[in-house]
C-alpha cells in the first residue's frame, strides 16, 4: 500500500491537535497550583450554623444526610435539657408532647441524680436542627449538626450549601471529615479539636 | 442530707432554666459552656460521637482507572475491532457503574465548573481526580474521537440505550438548537467562576434517576428527556451538553477517528440513514466555478464580520449583567434589601433574618455585592464576545466548500457509537486485497 501524502490539511490538523493538547495540559497545570491529591467532602461548621432548618429540606437525599451529633465532651447532662424539652414544659417526663424533636430521635437515659444522657438515634434524625437551636440557646451547645458521610452522596455542589443562609457548609479534606465541637473549658474558648 | 442538698440543687437549677426558657431569646452567638461537665460517681463512661468515614479517596482513583479502561476499550472497539456490540456492552457497564453505583459525582461534564472555579477562586482547592476527570476524556477525544460519549458518560449512554425510532430533524433546527450548548457552557463557566452556582449539576436531568430520588421537578425533567430520547436521539448531548462543546473541538482534530467503512467507500448509500444523530456527512456535489467564487467572497465577508459579532455579543450580554449577577446570593440579598427594605421585618425570610442577626453591616454587603457585579460586567462581556464569535464562525462555515467523495462521520458531532459501521458492506483491507489478487 502506498503511503498517504502528508497534505496541508494534515499539517493544520496536527498543529491544531498539538495546540489543543497543550491547552488542556496548560489548563490542568494552571489548576495544579492549588490542587490536592485528597478528595474534598462537605461539612457544616457548627460555629457558623444558625439552625435555620434548611438542612432537613434541601438535601438531595429523601432523608437528609445532615444529622444531629452529640459532642458529649461539652454536654452538661442537664435534667432540663433545652435540646430535648419544648420550652415551658411543666413536668420533665418523656411524653411526646414534651419532646422538641419532631421525630423523637433523642433518647433520654437516666445516669445518676440529677444527670441524664441524651443519645441521638440517627436513623430517626432528619437534621432539622430544632434540638440544636434549643441546646445552643439554653445549654452548652453540645448538640450540633454534621453531615454524616455514610449517608452523604458528596454532590459536586451541595444542594444545602447553596441555600445555607449563614455560609456554614464548606469543603473539608476527606481525611478530616468532621468538625465536632470540643470542650470549651478544657481548651481555649472558640477553638475546637477535630476528632476525626 | 446529701439527697436533700441534691434535690435543692436540682430544683434551683430547674428554676433558673425555666426562667431562661421563659425569657426565650435567640442568642445565636452562644458558644460558652454554661453548665460544667458533671463528675459522675457511678462509673459512667462517656461515649464519643461516632464519625463514619466518607468513601475512601482511593475509590476516586479506582474510578479514574475504570474510566481510562473503558475509554481505551472503546477506542479499541471502534478503531480496531469495529464492533458496535463491544461499545454497547461497554455503555451498559458505564451506565451501571458510573451511573447507578457511583451515583454520578464528580463527572466530567460537571468538572468544567470545578476547573472554572479553581482558576478564578484561589481559595478553592481542587482535587486531582477532578482534574483527571476533566482532562482525560478531552485527551482521548483528541486522539480517538468522542469515545467518552459513546461508552463512558452515564448521561449519554442512558439516552443512547433508549433510542427506538430516531427521527431526522431539519437541518436549520439542528443547527439552531446546536447553539444552546455554547450558551450553557458560557453560563456554566460564568456562574462557577464567580462562585455563584453550579448550574450543570443543579439542572442535570439524569442524576435523580441514578440516585433514585431528587426534586420532583428534576425527576419529571429526567423522564421527559428519556421519553424524548426515544425519538430524538440523545437530546441532552446534542442540544445542551456543555462538555460536548469541548469534546467537539478536540474531536475535530482527532488523530484517529471512527470511519464508516473499513476500506474505500463505494458510495452505496446504505449507511446514509444509519446514524440516529444525523451526523454523517454526505459526499458533496461539484460546485460550478462561479458558485465557488461567490462562496469565497461570502466566506471572506462573514470572516470580516466576526469582530462585529464579537462586539455586538459582548455589548448585548453586558446589558444583561445586572440580571445575571442575581445568581450570586450576596448580590441577590443586597438588591432585595435595597428594593424592599420593609422585608427586614419579615420574620419568615430566613436569608434576611440570618443576615440581620449576623451583625454584618449593610454597607459591607452592598460593597461586596458591587464588587461581584463589576466582576459580572467583565465576565459578561467575555461571555457575549465568545457567543458572538461562535455565531460568526457558524455563519462563516456555511460557505466553506470542502470536497468530499465519501460518506464520512462529522468528526465534531459524531459520538463514535459505531452504529453506522454495521451498515457498510465493504470488507476490511486484508480480505479484499486477497480477492483483488485472485481477480487480477
Amino acid at each position: 500500500m502506498e503511503k498517504k501524502k502528508y497534505t496541508r490539511r494534515d499539517f493544520i490538523n496536527s498543529g491544531a491537535r498539538i495546540s489543543a493538547a497543550v491547552a488542556i495540559g496548560g489548563l490542568a497545570a494552571l489548576t495544579l497550583r492549588n490542587f490536592q491529591t485528597e478528595e474534598m467532602v462537605w461539612q457544616i461548621d457548627p460555629f457558623k450554623c444558625t439552625q435555620c432548618g434548611r438542612c432537613a429540606s434541601n438535601c438531595v437525599l429523601p432523608i437528609s444526610a445532615v444529622k444531629c451529633v452529640h459532642a458529649y465532651d461539652l454536654c452538661g447532662y442537664c435534667d432540663l435539657c433545652g435540646g430535648y424539652f419544648k420550652p415551658g414544659v411543666k413536668d420533665l417526663h418523656t411524653g411526646a408532647e414534651n419532646q422538641l424533636c419532631p421525630t423523637a430521635a433523642i433518647e433520654r437515659k437516666y445516669i445518676e441524680e440529677p444527670y441524664f444522657e441524651y443519645i441521638i438515634k440517627e436513623d430517626l434524625c432528619i437534621g432539622c436542627g430544632k434540638c440544636v437551636a434549643g441546646c445552643t440557646s439554653f445549654g452548652n451547645g453540645s448538640l450540633h449538626l454534621q453531615i454524616r458521610h455514610d449517608e452523604c452522596d458528596n454532590c459536586n455542589e451541595c444542594a444545602i450549601a447553596r441555600v445555607c443562609p449563614s455560609d456554614a457548609i464548606k469543603r473539608v479534606p476527606a481525611s478530616t471529615p468532621y468538625i465536632i465541637k470540643g470542650d470549651f473549658i478544657a481548651e481555649d474558648k472558640g477553638k475546637w479539636e477535630n476528632k476525626a | 442530707m446529701k439527697n436533700n442538698l441534691r434535690k435543692y440543687y436540682q430544683k434551683s437549677s430547674r428554676i433558673i432554666l425555666l426562667l431562661m426558657l421563659t425569657l426565650f431569646t435567640l442568642s445565636l452567638s452562644a458558644q460558652q459552656q454554661r453548665f460544667p461537665k458533671p463528675e459522675f460517681e457511678t462509673g459512667y463512661t462517656q461515649p464519643s460521637p461516632s464519625t463514619p468515614e466518607p468513601r475512601a479517596t482511593a475509590w476516586e482513583y479506582v474510578d479514574i482507572a475504570i474510566l481510562l479502561l473503558v475509554m481505551s476499550l472503546a477506542a479499541w472497539f471502534i478503531l480496531r475491532k469495529r464492533s458496535r456490540k463491544g461499545i454497547l456492552w461497554l455503555s451498559i457497564f458505564s451506565l451501571v457503574y458510573f451511573g447507578f453505583v457511583r451515583e454520578g459525582c464528580v463527572c466530567s461534564v460537571g468538572s468544567i465548573q470545578n476547573m472554572a472555579l479553581t482558576l478564578f477562586e484561589p481559595a478553592y482547592a481542587i482535587s486531582l481526580p477532578i482534574i483527571l476527570f476533566f482532562a482525560l476524556p478531552l485527551l482521548f477525544s483528541l486522539f480517538f474521537g468522542r469515545v467518552f460519549c459513546a461508552s463512558a458518560c452515564p448521561l449519554g449512554v442512558i439516552q443512547d440505550l433508549v433510542i427506538i425510532k430516531p427521527i431526522t430533524l431539519p437541518n436549520w433546527l439542528n443547527k439552531t438548537l446546536g447553539f444552546i450548548p455554547y450558551i450553557y457552557l458560557g453560563l456554566a463557566v460564568l456562574f462557577a467562576a464567580t462562585g455563584s452556582d453550579f448550574i450543570i449539576c443543579r439542572y442535570d436531568p439524569f442524576i435523580g434517576i441514578f440516585r433514585m430520588g431528587a426534586e420532583f421537578s428534576m425527576i419529571i425533567l429526567g423522564i421527559a428527556f428519556l421519553l424524548m430520547s426515544l425519538f430524538v436521539a440523545r437530546p441532552y448531548c446534542r442540544f445542551l451538553c456543555p462538555y460536548g462543546v469541548l469534546l467537539g473541538w478536540t474531536s475535530k482534530f482527532s488523530k484517529h477517528h471512527l470511519s464508516i467503512t473499513p476500506n474505500e467507500c463505494i458510495s452505496c448509500k446504505l449507511c446514509e440513514h444509519s446514524c440516529p444523530f444525523n451526523v454523517i456527512d454526505e459526499p458533496t456535489e461539484e460546485l460550478k466555478p462561479e458558485e465557488k467564487i461567490q462562496n469565497k467572497k461570502r466566506f471572506t465577508l462573514y470572516a470580516l464580520l466576526i469582530p462585529v459579532w464579537i462586539f455586538v455579543g459582548g455589548y448585548a450580554m453586558s446589558l444583561a449583567h445586572p440580571f445575571l449577577s442575581k445568581a450570586h446570593p450576596d448580590v441577590y440579598l443586597a438588591e432585595l434589601l435595597i428594593e424592599h427594605p420593609e422585608l427586614k421585618n419579615d420574620t419568615e425570610n430566613l436569608d434576611i433574618q440570618t443576615f440581620l442577626s449576623s451583625g454584618k453591616p449593610m454597607h459591607q454587603l452592598v460593597e461586596e455585592a458591587k464588587l461581584i457585579r463589576s466582576k459580572y460586567n467583565t465576565a459578561s462581556w467575555i461571555l457575549g464576545g465568545f457567543l458572538g464569535l461562535v455565531i460568526g464562525i457558524m455563519l462563516m462555515n456555511q460557505f466553506v466548500t470542502r470536497r468530499r467523495k465519501d460518506y464520512t462521520p462529522n468528526k465534531i458531532d459524531c459520538y463514535s457509537c459505531g452504529r453506522c459501521m454495521n451498515y457498510c458492506p465493504v470488507k476490511a483491507t486484508s480480505k479484499l486485497s486477497k480477492e483483488d489478487k485472485q481477480s487480477v
